[in-house]
Formats: C-alpha cells, sequence, structure tokens
C-alpha cells in the first residue's frame, strides 16, 4: 500500500495535498479506498462553503457501507472533482485506482495553516493502519 | 479471534480480512461487485466454516426439533433439508437455520438423528437454548468446531464439482442432500442448498480435511474460471434475493410473521415455543412487516437503522438491510415499516443524513436469477 510522504493525513483516512497559497487538494488515502471496496458514488455538495476541521463535506458510497468525508483542516471548498461530478459523468472507481492523483476529491483554500500541524506525516499514518 | 481451517489459504491468496461473529473471515478477494457477479454468472467458493453445526439424535429427535424450531421437521424424509427458525418464548427469533434429517446409520433402533446449522454469531447462545429445551430422550451434539462448510455456488457450480464426486449432483433437487466421497473424502454432505439465490451446493467435511476439498475443488473448478468468494458478496447475494440476515433483518425482538417467515412458520404442526403467538399474529395481522423497497435512479444507498418515512416526513419504520444491488445497479433495501405502507408499489422515503429518498416497496426476491 502507498503512502506519498509529500502528504499530510488524517485519523479519518483523509490525504491533503498544499500547494501554493495555502491551496490544498483532498482525497481519501490508498488505506481507505481498499477498506471501502469499490466505491459507486461520490456526493459533495459543499462547494462555496466555508467549514471547519473537522465537519463533513462530503460522503462516499460503496457497495456494502456509506462513509462520511471529513474537512482534515479548515477552509473554503473551492471545487469538487469534476471526474467525480454525477452531473460531469462521474467515475467513482478512479478514487480506487489513484486515490491520490486522478482520483482527488476536492480542492479548498485553507483557512488556518496552523491546524497543518495537528495531522500526521506518511510514516505515522502508516503505522495507524497497519 | 478464532480461524477457521482456511483461514491461512484466505491470507496467502491476499483476501481482506476482518472480524465476523468472532472469526477471522475473508470479506473479499478482488472486489465484492466481481466476486459478485462470478457468482450470479459462474460460479465461486465461500468458506462459511464459522457456521455451526448440531446434531440432534435419539427416540425423541423429532420431538425436541419440532419444539424449538418453527417449520414442520416431521416433513422431512432422509436426505431433506428446510430452512426454519429457532422461535423465542416472546414471539422473537433466537436464530434462523437450516434442518438436515439424516441418515440412520448412526442410530440405535428406533432413533432418528437431524443437523440443525446454525449462524455463527449465535452458537453458544443456540447451543444453550437447545439443551434447555431438551426434556427428551435425545442427545444434542456440538460439531462446530470439527465441521468446515465450503459454499460452492453459481450455475457452473454442478459442472464444477462433479469430476470430484460419483454422486450425480445435476440431478439432485434444491434442498436435499446426501453423504459420498468427493475429491478421495468419504462422508462429506453434499447440500444442494446456500444462500446465494445462484445455485449450487453446500459441502460439510471433517475440518481436518477442508484443505484438501478446497484444493481440489479449485483444481476441478479451473475450466469453469472458479474463484474464492468473500462474505461481502454473500450479503449483497443474500440481499438481491431478499433474504433475512440474523442481527439486521431478523433478531430477538422481530416475529417470523412479521419478517415474511410465516411460510417457515407452521402453527398446524403441534405445539411448539410461541405457536400460540404466531397463530394469534397470523390470524389479527401484525402492526409492522419487513418490506424489500428499491430506489431506481438514487445513488445513495440506504442503510442499516436509516430511519423510514411516509410523505409527511412521520417515521413508519427502520432499515434493516441496503446495499448498491450489482446486478440491477441501483439501491435495494429492506425495512420493517408500518403494515399500511408495506403493500407493493407504495412510495415510502429514506432519511439517509440530511437527504430524504424516494423508495418503491416491492415484493423480494429483488433479482430475478435466469
Amino acid at each position: 500500500m502507498n503512502f506519498p510522504d509529500n502528504l499530510k493525513y488524517t485519523n479519518e483516512h483523509e490525504w491533503v495535498r498544499v500547494e501554493d497559497d495555502n491551496i490544498a487538494y483532498v482525497g481519501i488515502t490508498d488505506f481507505a479506498q481498499s477498506e471501502l471496496d469499490e466505491l459507486v458514488y461520490i456526493e459533495v455538495e459543499t462547494v462555496g462553503e466555508t467549514l471547519s476541521q473537522g465537519e463533513v463535506f462530503g460522503t462516499v458510497e460503496a457497495v456494502k457501507t456509506t462513509s462520511d468525508l471529513f474537512m482534515p483542516v479548515s477552509g473554503k471548498i473551492l471545487e469538487f472533482n469534476p471526474a467525480l461530478d454525477e452531473s460531469e459523468g462521474d467515475d467513482p472507481t478512479l478514487v480506487n485506482n489513484d486515490p491520490y492523483g486522478e482520483g482527488w476529491i476536492i480542492k479548498m483554500q485553507i483557512s488556518n495553516p496552523g491546524e497543518l500541524d495537528e495531522l500526521l506525516d506518511a510514516e505515522a499514518y502508516e503505522k495507524m493502519v497497519s | 479471534m478464532k480461524n477457521t481451517p482456511l483461514t491461512e489459504k484466505h491470507i496467502a491468496l491476499g483476501a481482506r480480512m476482518a472480524e465476523f461473529a468472532g472469526y477471522n473471515m475473508p470479506i473479499s478477494y478482488t472486489g465484492i461487485k466481481e466476486e459478485h457477479h462470478q457468482v450470479r454468472n459462474k460460479v465461486g467458493v465461500f468458506d462459511v466454516s464459522h457456521m455451526g453445526e448440531f446434531i440432534v439424535r435419539g427416540k425423541e429427535a423429532l420431538q425436541l426439533v419440532q419444539k424449538i424450531t418453527t417449520n414442520d421437521a416431521s416433513k422431512l424424509s432422509i436426505g431433506d433439508a428446510q430452512y426454519s427458525c429457532f422461535p423465542n418464548e416472546q414471539g422473537g427469533i433466537v436464530d434462523d437455520c437450516l434442518a438436515y434429517r439424516l441418515p440412520e446409520d448412526m442410530c440405535a433402533e428406533g432413533e432418528q438423528a437431524f443437523m440443525i446449522v446454525v449462524n455463527a454469531s449465535n452458537i453458544e447462545k443456540d447451543w444453550e437454548w437447545a439443551n434447555r429445551h431438551n426434556d427428551f430422550d435425545t442427545r444434542l451434539i456440538n460439531i462446530s468446531d470439527q465441521t468446515a462448510l465450503l459454499a460452492v455456488q453459481g450455475p457452473k457450480a454442478a459442472e464444477a464439482l462433479q469430476p470430484l464426486t460419483q454422486v450425480d449432483l445435476g440431478s439432485m433437487k434444491y434442498y436435499t442432500f446426501t453423504k459420498g466421497a468427493v475429491a478421495g473424502i468419504d462422508n462429506v454432505l453434499i447440500s444442494a442448498t446456500g444462500y446465494t439465490g445462484a445455485g449450487g451446493f453446500e459441502l460439510y467435511v471433517d475440518a481436518s480435511r477442508a484443505g484438501q476439498l478446497w484444493d481440489a475443488v479449485f483444481e476441478a473448478g479451473k475450466a469453469y474460471d472458479i474463484q474464492p468468494i468473500g462474505l461481502g458478496a454473500r450479503d449483497t447475494l443474500r440481499l438481491e434475493m431478499g433474504y433475512c440476515l440474523y442481527g439486521n433483518d431478523i433478531d430477538d425482538a422481530t416475529s417470523p410473521i412479521e419478517a415474511g417467515l410465516g411460510w417457515i412458520t407452521k402453527t398446524k404442526k403441534g405445539d411448539f415455543i410461541s405457536r400460540d403467538t404466531f397463530a394469534r399474529q397470523r390470524e389479527e395481522g401484525v402492526s409492522r412487516k419487513l418490506a424489500g423497497f428499491i430506489l431506481p435512479g438514487e445513488r445513495r444507498v440506504p442503510r442499516h437503522d436509516y430511519p423510514i418515512e411516509d410523505a409527511g416526513g412521520n417515521p413508519i419504520g427502520k432499515v434493516t438491510s441496503g446495499t448498491m444491488s450489482p446486478s440491477l445497479e441501483y439501491p435495494i433495501g429492506m425495512g420493517y415499516v408500518k403494515t399500511e405502507f408495506a403493500s407493493p408499489d407504495t412510495t415510502i422515503f429514506i432519511a439517509a443524513g440530511k437527504k430524504r429518498l424516494e423508495a418503491k416497496v416491492v415484493k423480494p426476491p429483488f433479482y430475478k436469477p435466469q
């Protein structure tokens, strides 16, 4: 299982990749997609909203389970990955096949970068799930 | 956590493992959907060795089985199996089970023998329950730990297994069984049963020979692309058929009449635990019923414990099972609703967090295999 070093991780199995100007991409980890099994739907209806760390920003449906998606840090949701958006003809299995790349879920503007320090690095996350 | 005799094989195959009913069980090998289609279209093998098996043997074996189960075991000839359940004294369900009427080769003169197969999660509870009600000239023997069980399910199951046995598998009727040699292993109980709706066989074998049988089944099934199947697909397969899962759809507080199991509740067979309650429920009706429902076009999936509402948002029940049906490609589910909402074509609403999903009541099975 793959846990890239350039990402930060949460206990709820989201990852965050921080780019310039506190813009970040958020998705679910390889471990999470593997545990969920094949995804059948991803719902994000919070684009444009500002949510606090730990708040629910969306939902993933797998065959067997439904799982909420939690904000890894506080901020504004700028975009829902169009490749996962139902209205754009979605392919939820992108998250299974490429969880850190094509399967990113939201793009966000981080409002409190200090919160990043509370997240896990790759080594700590891997230790948690193994 | 307990292992089955095949746990090492599942791990070696790379299965995603998880605890189920105290056992370390394979949930999925390649993916639930793929495994589901494998069983519907071809053939797959489940390790369900975690299930419990009790032998009931003695001069009054039938009386004990009749007292503690709802179906009419007197209708069973040697070689027949039936679906049944253990009722409790409050009109609820201790467990659902299979009852097999065994050959009498192991019996003394005047004795009969049955095998009762129960859910893994309930083995201790059922064992205690059966013994507590055994005031008959009959012995109970718990063979759960020394019995392994492979379910070989799918339209190609008979063809795939046939090279392993002299028993003519194709001619076996649903819910019958026979004992015979399979893959050179004597005394395998070959049962034309399963909980998938895909057809096939369940093979009860001594735990010490389980690995040998598993390997032989995969070798013989190669020509049919046989694959191992996890408990994840077992759940989606049974739910597409509208079969109840103990702990989800039925439990100590649900009546078989409410659960749509009136067909295995034979209130005219003679006295048994809670018979009068069930006879009264059948006559007077029940206030809630287990209803199947579908959500064509919906992508959100109803899940266990989601509230069910009427059009006005009033609570009318709760979801007991729900999944995205791999065969139908839309969500399906079951749940208890007030009886007036349980008729086919009734529109009901499932509260999925902030969302309200419109669902239509249907009579299971949801999916009818070819």
